[in-house]
């Protein structure tokens, strides 16, 4: 779970909600869709936390070769 | 040696021909920028246009070829406008007149700017590029926002801010170009084609802060509006404030107010998520709640019903009949009992008057053989040397046959 990204993690919490939605299944089932859709969300909620806006810069060199290097904001 | 020569005389042709010769070899004069107000100002249905440019003491008549009109994209020019006009001079022999030969008009003064702007504008209008059928949907989640701007702008640590604040998710490629200047139009339209060429970004902010119409004027320029327009990725205007518009705005997909807006118009913002990840968690927590309730529920029920159906209440009600059977059975043994106890004590009192002892006290006594306990009889029984007992009622008397 601690590699999912934010996207995927989100997409397999609604998925748990959705299941347990949907209702009619053993006890132990919905305990894993619970217990699985509590971590999905506490990690989706940190990866927002922790996230870092990336910023880099764009030129071309003389070869017209893309370069892309992090911007430094003085 | 001669002391006289006559001066040379030339045909006014061949005049015509040095003069022109002249102005033409000179480099100044082959491209020149003049100032002045156009007046007497004729267009022919060839369209070539003829004008007098003129100030407050002299006067230069000018032609405006069709040529060059159409090349240089000329607005309509008209009596008293304040211009200033590029192009060679020269000499037209057949009307003995110097004039200018005009390759490109700019406006001058108060309005000239706003003319230009709406020439273009409507001439880009004409051409569809304002049209609503154009704008491309901005992506709901970009991975990747290009940013078209001065790189030491306040605008840009502006939008960096909201980026990171709304979805720091997201990755910056900042395009840096110029934003003012004469070289600003075609920096950010190369800016543009870069990021295009790049490919990473799903959605490009153009824009630069507030400043004054002159300061703007970059993204009123044509060649910015054409950059715009061929740009595959989707691209959103943020120049100066709310109520500036500029070229770049009509044509971006997302005209926003501000940079700004712009970086908020990017970007979905994640405080949105975090409440709706809550929601989720507590939408979790509700239907594990009611799943155990309905659970708990039915478990209660079946109980319940399991209770009435119950073999131990059977049970118990065997049991009951088992006890009253007990007792019963208890009774009836106890009655039987003693009857037969009765009849026992009856048929022991029977046996007692037969029994051998009741003789005995009489007088009769038991006689035994030692050895084998046979009781005698008969003389023939016993032996001189026997060891015998005889029994009477109050205990045995061992004797020995002579």
């Amino acid at each position: 779970m601690e590699n999912l990204s934010f996207e995927e993690a989100y997409a397999r919490l609604e998925a748990a909600v959705a299941a347990l939605q949907d209702g009619q299944m053993p006890l132990e089932r919905a305990l894993h869709f619970y217990e699985e859709g509590m971590r999905l969300a506490h990690h989706c909620d940190e990866l927002l936390q922790k996230a870092e806006l990336r910023v880099q810069q764009l030129s071309v060199d003389r070869e017209g070769v893309h370069i892309v290097e992090p911007l430094e904001l003085s | 040696m001669q002391l006289y020569e006559a001066p040379p005389v030339f045909s006014v042709t061949q005049l015509s021909r040095y003069l022109k010769e002249l102005l033409e070899t000179d480099d100044i004069l082959q491209d020149i920028w003049v100032r002045g107000e156009i007046s007497g100002c004729k267009s022919y249905t060839s369209g070539h246009c003829y004008f007098t440019l003129k100030d407050a003491e002299a006067q230069l008549p000018c032609v405006f070829f069709k040529n060059a009109r159409l090349r240089s994209a000329s607005p309509d020019l008209r009596d008293g406008m304040a211009i200033a006009a590029n192009g060679r001079i020269s000499f037209y022999e057949r009307d003995g007149k110097l004039q200018l030969y005009v390759e490109g008009v700019e406006l001058l003064g108060e309005g000239a700017l706003f003319l230009r702007f709406e020439q273009l504008k409507a001439r880009l209008e004409a051409e569809g590029l304002f049209e609503a059928g154009r704008k491309r949907s901005l992506p709901a989640q970009p991975a990747v926002i290009g940013i078209v701007t001065s790189p030491q702008a306040a605008a840009l640590r502006d939008m960096l801010r909201v980026l990171h604040s709304r979805y720091p998710l997201a990755e910056v490629i900042l395009s840096p170009t110029l934003v003012q200047g004469a070289e600003a139009p075609a920096a950010i339209a190369a800016a543009l084609d870069l990021l295009n060429e790049h490919g990473e970004a799903e959605v490009i902010i153009v824009g630069r802060g507030g400043g004054s119409i002159e300061e703007l004027w970059a993204f009123n320029e044509e060649v910015v509006a054409r950059a715009i327009a061929r740009s595959r990725i989707p691209i959103i205007s943020g120049v100066g404030h709310e109520t500036d518009f500029t070229i770049a705005d009509f044509v971006a997909d997302y005209r926003a107010s501000t940079p700004t807006a712009a970086a908020a118009a990017a970007v979905p913002d994640i405080a949105d998520w975090r409440i709706d990840i809550q929601d989720k968690q507590q939408i979790l927590t509700d239907l594990m709640e009611e799943c155990l309730s309905d659970l708990h529920e039915s478990l209660e029920r079946t109980r319940r019903d399991l209770q009435r159906a119950n073999p131990r209440s059977l049970l118990d009600r065997r049991r009951q009949q088992l006890d009253d059977t007990t007792e019963l059975l208890q009774t009836r043994l106890e009655h039987i009992l003693s009857i037969r106890g009765e009849r026992l004590r009856g048929a022991s009192l029977r046996l007692h008057s037969l029994s051998p002892l009741l003789t005995i006290a009489r007088g009769y006594a038991v006689v035994r053989r030692d050895t084998d306990s046979t009781i005698i009889t008969s003389i023939q029984q016993a032996q001189p040397g026997d060891k015998l007992t005889i029994q009477v009622t109050d205990g045995n008397i061992p004797v020995e046959v002579r």
